[in-house]
């Protein structure tokens, strides 16, 4: 399911965050309030990491990662890799990216099996890509902007992308990426996706303005409520029995 | 008050791009704001910042539209210039683009003035918002300034009271021709015949002041200057006052006999003290009536030493001529030091006996006259009898009873019809007809004087009367001294729409 929160008066969560199926990362703020929304949500399941990157607390935008990996920019300090390295689930390897196009997470948007990456990007971090992350990587374009990872938001169930890409450019992403697409808006009519949230397999954090209608799409094309079902069928069922027994 | 409002894309949609509405969840094309038209309405209204009601000052004195901070213009409802005027009133319409204004249309005397207004706004980076709305003007009466001083019979700085103390109107007919030949009072903001002149009002002093001047260039006459303080203020130290001007024409008229002060009479070149007025123009024209001697006399001149008329034309009654008798140039008496002898009258001894005896009286008064060139024995001439006349001057009394005549010949007599004149004069119409009655005698001898005097009536603008049909076989005398078609001016059909002109 999808919680609104917001990292010190800002409703950019997908800035300051960074979440996959294996690990979330959280940025240094003057508070817990944002790092405890989240070891509520998904602490119990994953590690939820404190860190910086190169000093900086816009993590979710210098970094890309998912399952299987983590891709940090050059500049990011030997003091925190070997922090990150030591937190961090050993199935996930870190990497260390010499890319020009250093804030990673704005130009690479990915799931645990696809990549898409900005068209300018570097042969050799193309490479780096598919192999930290064993994904599939495509240069590609969201509605005509090259900034893949700002404008759209992606897991292994569906896909979130910029407002005004045509329904033509959604079903070959949905081609490409094999998962459902749709295009739609974060915190009350924002078009930067990437930035307003981040997303799993089970759930996804947005900022605190985003409308019931946008966490409506995000839910049914994440499918963060297929679960409910599923909860009636097998925890709530023996409640059932019993009341009516 | 919003009636409509319209998303305007900022490029064209070429695909298909459908997204749910932000809010809604309605489908609509991807905007710059996200949002349907409906939701976006409900969260902005670019019209916040302009006042939906605002108030208008109207003077109903003058029908006038207060356009601060103190303009008052004219402007039909629904015009141009009202619109120009209800949208300055509006404050925030600077921050919007404005697209289209209209009236809508109010009862005029509901006070009320609608205008539909159409504007462009920016909203959420890059969205423009259209929006229709309705600005209701009230109406207010505001009493304007001017209307106020009208109000306040306070609506005049300068006045010029122009007086003449004789008996006669004869002098301000002919100062109403020549203002009227002069346009002369076509700064006035009002005319009112006063007993014994008129007073003219002026809303600035300079062009009182004007009038004075021109008053003073065509008559004889004194100015003086009083001015009434009616307020002041002693911290800018303004003072806010009303000027009188009192002009005093000389009270002597055509054809009056006046009798000049000793001193004066030699100054003029000697000339008689008994004298003539033949023409009172820029200066007052004498003549001698016993030596065809003629003097000016200015204005100042007759300030420094004013006399009065002993007679005047009223007194004026008719004679008949029994015989005359030329009287030789070098038989007249010629001083050193005399003025002008006039060289268009000749001096002649005249026998008269009144018209009113003729048949009784068999023995006529001898009289010498200046009228030599125009008697002939039988002809009537008016003239004034002194003999028979109780005269009440100073300067009369001193006078040496052996040179005093019985009898004054002042002009020759023509008995006309009146309804013959075949020309007309003009006059300054006042809100109750004309300033003076034109129905009396001294208009009549107003209009014979015209007639009968060249240079009198080059002053004045004489029109053509088409209503009057003059046959030349029609004129009882053809010798009578008529105005020449070539004198008249024809009447202009532009001059009859001037309202200040009436015949």
């Amino acid at each position: 399911m999808a919680t609104r929160c917001r990292f010190e008066n800002n409703n950019e969560v997908g800035v300051f965050s960074k979440l996959t199926n294996s690990y979330c990362l959280v940025s240094l703020g003057g508070n817990d309030v944002f790092y405890n929304i989240f070891e509520a949500e998904v602490g119990d399941q994953i590690p939820v990491i404190r860190t910086s990157m190169a000093g900086c607390r816009i993590i979710g935008r210098l970094s890309v990662g998912n399952r299987h990996g983590l891709l940090v920019p050059n500049s990011t300090t030997d003091t925190e890799l070997q922090y990150l390295r030591n937190t961090l689930p050993d199935s996930v390897k870190l990497q260390r990216v010499e890319e020009r196009l250093s804030a990673l997470g704005n130009v690479v948007a990915c799931n645990d099996y696809v990549a898409l990456v900005h068209p300018d990007i570097d042969r050799e971090t193309e490479d780096i890509i598919a192999d930290t992350l064993k994904v599939e990587v495509f240069r590609h374009t969201i509605a005509s902007n090259p900034l893949v990872g700002s404008y759209c938001s992606l897991s292994n169930q569906g896909g979130l992308v910029h407002p005004n890409t045509s329904t033509q450019d959604q079903d070959e992403l949905a081609t490409l990426l094999q998962v459902p697409i749709v295009a739609g808006t974060i915190n009350q009519g924002s078009e930067l996706i990437g930035a307003g949230m981040v997303v799993n397999d089970w759930c996804a954090f947005v900022g605190l303005p985003t409308t019931t209608t946008e966490i409506s799409v995000i839910e049914s094309i994440f499918r963060l409520n297929d679960q409910k079902p599923s909860n009636i069928t097998s925890q709530m069922r023996s409640t059932l029995i019993d009341s009516l027994a | 008050m919003e009636e409509g409002t319209v998303i305007l894309q900022n490029e064209p949609v070429s695909e298909e791009r459908r997204i749910l509405c932000c809010q809604c969840g309605c489908v609509i094309a991807p905007n710059p704001a996200n949002m349907c038209v409906a939701c976006l309405r409900s969260k902005v209204d670019i019209t916040e910042s302009i006042p939906k009601q605002a108030t208008l000052q109207w003077c109903k004195g003058c029908e006038r539209y207060l356009q601060p901070p103190q303009d008052w213009v004219h402007c039909p409802l629904e015009s141009r210039e009202l619109l120009a005027l209800c949208l300055r009133k509006l404050k925030g319409l600077s921050r919007v683009k404005l697209v289209d204004a209209g009236f809508i249309w109010t009862e005029p005397h509901s006070k009320r003035i609608k205008v539909k207004l159409t504007v462009q706004g920016e909203v959420f980076g890059g969205a423009v918002l259209e929006q229709v709305f309705v600005v209701e003007f009230t109406v207010v009466n505001l009493f304007c300034e001017d209307c106020h001083r009208t109000e306040a019979k306070n609506f005049w700085r300068a006045c010029v009271q122009v007086r003449q103390k004789t008996d006669s109107k004869k002098t301000m007919y002919y100062l109403e021709q020549l203002i009227l030949k002069h346009k002369a009072h076509e700064q006035t903001v009002g005319i009112k015949p006063m007993d014994g002149g008129l007073d003219f009002y002026y809303a600035t002093e300079v062009n009182a002041r004007k009038m004075v001047d021109f008053l003073c260039a065509v008559l004889p006459c004194k100015d003086q200057m009083s001015k009434e303080l009616i307020s002041h203020d002693i911290h800018s130290n303004t003072y806010n006052t009303k000027t009188t001007y009192s002009i005093e024409i000389v009270p002597v008229c055509k054809d009056s006999i006046v009798c000049l002060p000793k001193s004066l009479a030699h100054n003029l070149g000697g000339i008689n003290q008994l004298c003539l007025v033949a023409r009172v123009a820029s200066s007052v024209h004498l003549i001698d009536p016993f030596t065809a001697q003629v003097a000016d006399l200015t204005g100042m001149v007759y300030w420094r030493n004013p006399f009065q008329m002993i007679f005047h034309s009223k007194q004026l009654i008719e004679f008949i001529v029994m015989d005359i008798e030329l009287v030789r140039n070098e038989d007249l008496k010629v001083f050193p030091g005399q003025g002008r002898v006039s060289h268009k009258h000749v001096v002649a001894d005249v026998w008269v006996v009144k018209a009113s005896e003729l048949g009784i009286n068999e023995n006529p008064t001898h009289v010498r006259s200046h009228l030599g060139h125009l008697l002939k024995v039988g002809d009537s001439v008016l003239g004034y009898n002194l003999e028979d006349s109780n005269i009440n001057d100073p300067h009369f009394d001193k006078l040496n009873k052996d040179y005093i005549p019985d009898v004054i010949l002042v002009k020759k007599f023509y008995p006309r019809v009146i309804t013959k004149r075949g020309w007309k004069l003009k006059h300054i119409a006042e809100k109750e007809g004309s300033l003076f009655p034109t129905d009396n005698n001294d208009y009549d001898e107003f209009k014979v004087d015209l007639e009968e005097d060249v240079e009198y009536r080059k002053n004045v603008n004489i029109y053509k009367d088409k209503s009057v049909v003059v046959d030349a076989d029609d004129i009882d005398d053809p010798f009578a001294p008529h105005i020449t078609l070539e004198e008249m001016l024809d009447d202009l059909h532009i001059d009859q729409s001037d309202p200040a002109m009436e015949e």
